[in-house]
């Protein structure tokens, strides 16, 4: 920290393109680099998990570029890769530290980020962390196998527990640990830039719920990415430095008998993985509920419904988030009054996500909704969020989990409510500030056949899901007809691989509007939403300093739209009071 | 005029969203109610027990469920822009208190009343005169042990592992030496069986559908569970814990047989062992 | 309730506050606690000077939390793993180390001495404290390096026993924190006297926070490692 001391912000922009767009220390820069970064994490991703579905429709298939066969073993590889690049380079990058950098300095009027150099450390650190991930693909064994959880001990026994359990889960966890670093930095500088950098008169219950999502997802960063950080630490430890931490003693693995570890817990782990893991869900989700809340009042031109129970109810998620790691855990041979205990914790999360989804109704009530593509992804936010979350409710018991643990039925689960649901907050968040990052809108008709397309797509792919698991299919497997009740559960297979395909090809739309409009998209001007928040009251796109050297003041809450008595129906933060009445109607 | 367009369009639009909507909560309630894809019926009460949880949970997220999607499809549809202003509500205090204690009634609820069924596998200590049966996870199969005629397992050591030991029994330990091991699970009709689960070399996950019994096997703990199965027949045993590239075709049957052909069964492996 | 003047409930802000960029250099008070903006009623009474000095302050206890949630992970890591395994062989913990926890806490003293005189405006005698503080520290880092050596010779290796995968561990991970807080302290020392007044001290009361922090930290770690054996 103290190293920067002496650098406090000089407003003079920087010279040369390797520090304007590669080192840049300028929080916009910053935020678009983590966009592109999660843009590409998620394209791979999500090319990963087409491989996999292939692979279930057509076990035999031949993929060019692959060597050899399909193996059971690649299968698990990408299957891993996919939740691991998914979960840390896609949802915890583009939602918090992409938005976030570039919109929470400027929505709370400030210059930049508390801490600039950090910011740019933070980014890379994550690059890194990026690129250490992808190389395991090509080091010798390949990828690991363990999923995005790594349990122990097939995580940490080397290669002979399965191929990619060799150097492909050490660099896995490196690459963990990079971003366990990165994310630490993110979120000491997001808090601390709210807590010190708001404008005059922005108090915190005049935040846009924007602010209020990166706020506490910053916390929960803060907390939790330090405990995984150790965990993995240990975790290496004991697959290079023959530590027993999370190995057992006694150990017979592919015939050959284990005599280097002792007494390690297995459990000890799960633990530590878990009391960071369950947050994680969150800091996936909560900057989506963000967006959505803004775009939700902005384009049904109403206020926020309940503004303070929203901010309460996202308080509440992020406490309670760190009070339920133990329900992934029900059939793991933990305590079962501790299981009953996670139990009802877990059940108390559906209170607060409750009250969010009622006031979001609540928002659109009595509403002027313009169907924008922002708009559009809203909804589709809190339909998604409203059909994964209640089937949490399912798994939080732990007597109903026992029949549907690690059965199709958790992927349905928590790729509705974390995975998709934070992708069309991302995608939200796109078509709203597209036009101020660039200064062009994207195109409306691409975006709403893209919303046309990926929602209806996104239900097909993920509800059969639900009756997969019902019928007991166990999620994970290479081959979806292993096990013998499950050839009837083919069709379902196939129905899912086919509605993947098509929604995956819709997604080169929205790239496709991305590259045109920055081009050729419609020009914005500062204001192209008639909304009230302080992004919206500097040039498209903002020059380098954001408002040009002078402190905005804020004079009332984010959301008024539609006062009564006013001449527009939207009235923006920093307009002064005495100014209004020569615009009263 | 751009007004007037735009409300033709957001009728359009509104209009699509809410069928979507719709027919999703509709296609969605189809195959939840009738069961197309569904989990086979219960060989236990216990299992019966974890159904009836289901089912009222079941209920309780689907009223939910339906009401918040087609609450979403009317306001959708009702509060489409028509170029009018919309009204200015900040909130509602005595809303936000009836749902949140309906979401706390209801959810919490659910909860507390869905702790039987898991007190029957957990809380509740093993029956006595329950058979106790060992069941080990190794990469990819499962060994089952039972203690034979002097009810005591042999002590088993890893180094003595090998393709024709695969638990490992110490043949200097008398109490081994009737000890039966085999590939599949055979108990006899009704009888309590308490399950002690152990796994060679990583986390293995133990699953009978018909039985809603699973459960982790890990390396380094001994974990019992128990259950009784009370309809005959050949249920399938699958491995729900990642365990490596052969998680998937790690399997083994469940048998179970009437008390006599139970022994019939298990001499018989004996003498095959 | 249409028609209401919702418009004249509306908060007026206050109406001025001095202008930004003023340069008092007038030291924060606390260490970046009481910002006076937790409430509702205003935003920043602040210049943003004052607040992006601010940040330093607020940004090193926000370090700290993480710090501590880091080793709090690998404590409870030890209590679980000691209570799990049967495989447990407490280690004598080398002598050594209690001359060294009594060097870090002089250490602090000293942090604390220099920290008067910064308030009496002694530079000579600032200097010679920190330097004194800082000097101890490397004593300290010195002092870990020889406890590490007597248990090699004993023969206790990180990978012997789970107690000795923890003990390297945790004064491995505390040893590479306290280096960043020796090089923050170097980075003090580095400046002169007149460029640490025009930032208010804020490089030395940020360097000696986290120092004290380590210091602390290290004491609770030693508990944990002779109590919990």
């Amino acid at each position: 920290m103290a190293a920067h001391a002496s650098e406090v912000h000089h407003h003079a922009p920087p010279e040369g393109f390797l520090w304007k767009y590669i080192f840049s220390k300028d929080h916009k820069v910053i935020g678009i680099q983590y966009y592109l970064l999660a843009v590409v994490a998620v394209f791979t991703g999500m090319f990963l998990s087409l491989l996999m579905r292939i692979h279930l429709f057509w076990p035999n298939a031949h993929i060019p570029g692959m060597d050899g066969d399909f193996t059971p073993e690649k299968y698990l590889a990408l299957m891993t890769m996919h939740g691991t690049i998914m979960v840390f380079m896609v949802l915890t990058t583009a939602p918090q530290a992409g938005f976030g950098n570039y919109f929470l300095p400027i929505q709370i009027g400030a210059a930049d980020m508390a801490f600039p150099t950090l910011n740019m450390m933070s980014f890379w650190t994550t690059f890194i962390s990026f690129a250490c991930l992808i190389a395991a693909f090509f080091v010798e064994g390949g990828a690991p196998i363990s999923g995005w959880t790594a349990y122990s001990p097939l995580s940490t026994l080397g290669s002979i527990s399965g191929p990619g359990e060799g150097l492909g889960q050490t660099m896995w966890i490196i690459s963990i640990a990079f971003f366990c670093a990165a994310s630490l930095m993110g979120a000491i500088n997001f808090i601390t830039t709210l807590i010190d950098l708001r404008a005059r008169g922005l108090t915190m219950m005049r935040l846009p719920l924007t602010c209020w999502a990166w706020f506490i997802t910053a916390i929960l960063s803060l907390l939790a990415f330090g405990v995984l950080l150790a965990a993995g630490i240990l975790m290496l430890l004991d697959r290079l430095a023959g530590t027993s931490f999370f190995i057992p003693g006694g150990l017979v693995v592919s015939g050959v008998q284990q005599t280097g570890h002792t007494g390690g817990s297995p459990l000890l782990w799960q633990h530590l993985f878990w009391f960071f893991g369950h947050p994680e869900v969150y800091i996936a989700i909560v900057p989506g509920m963000g967006a959505a809340s803004h775009v939700l009042s902005t384009f049904a031109r109403k206020p926020v419904f309940g503004y303070r129970a929203m901010v309460y109810a996202m308080s509440a998620i992020g406490i309670l988030g760190f009070m339920v790691w133990g329900h992934h855990m029900f059939v793991s041979g933990m305590s079962p009054y501790t299981g009953f205990a996670f139990s009802l914790m877990t059940m108390a999360i559906g209170v607060p996500s409750a009250i969010k989804t009622f006031n979001w109704l609540g928002t659109l009530w009595g509403g002027q909704i313009r169907f924008t593509a922002a708009m559009l992804y809203a909804i589709g936010f809190v339909t998604l969020f409203v059909s994964g979350g209640l089937s949490g409710l399912f798994l939080a018991q732990p007597s109903v989990d026992l029949y549907l643990h690690n059965t199709y039925f958790v992927p349905a689960h928590f790729h509705l409510v974390m995975g998709v649901a934070a992708i069309f907050g991302m995608f939200t968040g796109t078509y709203l500030w597209f036009p101020k990052v660039t200064g062009r809108k994207l195109n409306e008709t691409l975006g709403k056949l893209h919303f046309w397309i990926t929602l209806p797509g996104t239900y097909a792919i993920f509800m059969p899901m639900h009756w997969l698991g019902l019928a007991g299919a166990p999620r994970r497997y290479a081959d979806s007809t292993a096990v013998s009740y499950l050839p009837a559960l083919q069709p379902i297979q196939w129905f899912i691989s086919i509605a993947a395909f098509i929604t995956i090809s819709a997604q080169i739309l929205f790239l496709f509007n991305l590259i045109w409009s920055l081009k050729f998209g419609e020009k914005a001007d500062e204001n192209p939403w008639q909304a009230t928040t302080l992004e919206w009251t500097i040039p498209s796109p903002p020059p380098f300093d954001n408002f040009g050297g002078h402190e905005p003041s804020v004079y009332r809450g984010p959301y008024e739209y539609g006062v009564p008595g006013y001449v527009d129906d939207y009235l923006p933060q920093h307009v002064e009071p005495g100014k209004l009445a020569t615009g009263s109607a | 005029m751009a007004a007037r367009s735009g409300q033709r369009g957001s009728t359009a639009v509104a209009a699509s969203l809410a069928i979507l909507l719709v027919l999703f909560v509709g296609i969605t309630l189809y195959f939840f109610i009738a069961k197309v894809w569904w989990y086979p019926p219960a060989i236990n009460d216990f299992g019966r027990e974890i159904d009836a949880q289901f089912t009222r949970t079941f209920i309780i997220t689907g009223i939910v469920f339906v009401a918040s999607q087609l609450g979403l499809a009317w306001v959708v549809w009702r509060y489409r822009s028509n170029g009018g202003r919309a009204q200015y509500v900040e909130g509602n205090n005595t809303f936000e208190a009836v749902w949140t204690t309906a979401a706390i009634v209801l959810f919490v609820g659910l909860g507390i009343f869905g702790r039987t069924a898991w007190a029957q596998l957990h809380f509740n200590s093993i029956p006595q005169g329950a058979m106790v049966i060992e069941v080990t996870g190794k990469q990819f199969n499962w060994i089952f042990r039972y203690p034979g005629a002097d009810g005591k397992f042999g002590s088993i050591l890893p180094k003595y592992i090998t393709e024709s030991n695969p638990v490992g029994l110490d043949d200097r330990d008398p109490a081994g030496a009737d000890d039966v091991v085999t590939l599949t699970l055979g108990v006899p009709l009704g009888r309590e069986i308490e399950l002690v689960e152990r796994s060679q070399d990583v986390t293995h996950g133990f699953f009978v559908r018909e039985l809603r019994l699973k459960q982790d096997a890990l390396p380094g703990m001994l974990i019992p569970v128990h259950f009784h199965a009370d309809v005959p027949g050949d249920y399938e045993i699958a491995c729900t814990q990642l365990c490596g590239s052969g998680h998937h075709r790690m399997r083994a049957t469940l048998k179970v047989m009437p008390e006599a052909e139970f022994e019939k069964w298990l001499a018989n492996e004996k003498a095959n062992q | 309730m249409p028609g209401a003047p919702v418009i004249d409930e509306i908060e007026i802000p206050p109406s001025d506050r001095g202008s930004g960029g003023s340069s008092s250099a007038e030291p924060p008070r606390g260490y970046g606690g009481g910002d006076g903006r937790g409430g509702d009623g205003e935003g920043s009474p602040f210049p943003r000077s004052a607040s992006s000095r601010r940040v330093y302050y607020t940004g090193i206890w926000l370090a700290l939390a993480a710090i501590l949630m880091f080793f709090m992970a690998l404590v409870s890591a030890y209590l679980v793993r000691k209570g799990s395994g049967g495989d447990w062989r407490a280690i004598a913990l080398p002598r050594v180390l209690w001359l060294n926890t009594a060097v870090l806490i002089l250490s602090s003293l000293a942090l604390e001495a220099s920290h008067r005189a910064w308030e009496r405006e002694q530079a000579a005698v600032f200097r010679a404290w920190w330097a004194t503080a800082t000097a101890l520290g490397l004593f300290f880092l010195a002092g870990q390096y020889v406890a590490w050596r007597e248990l090699a010779a004993a023969g206790v290796y990180l990978a012997t026993n789970p107690s000795s995968s923890f003990f390297y561990l945790f004064t491995a991970a505390h040893a590479l924190h306290l280096a960043g807080g020796l090089a923050a302290l170097l980075y003090v020392l580095s400046r002169d006297w007149m460029r640490l007044r025009a930032t208010a001290g804020v490089a030395a009361e940020v360097a000696g926070i986290y120092w004290h922090f380590m210091d602390g930290l290290w004491v609770f770690l030693l508990l944990v490692l002779t109590l919990g054996r």
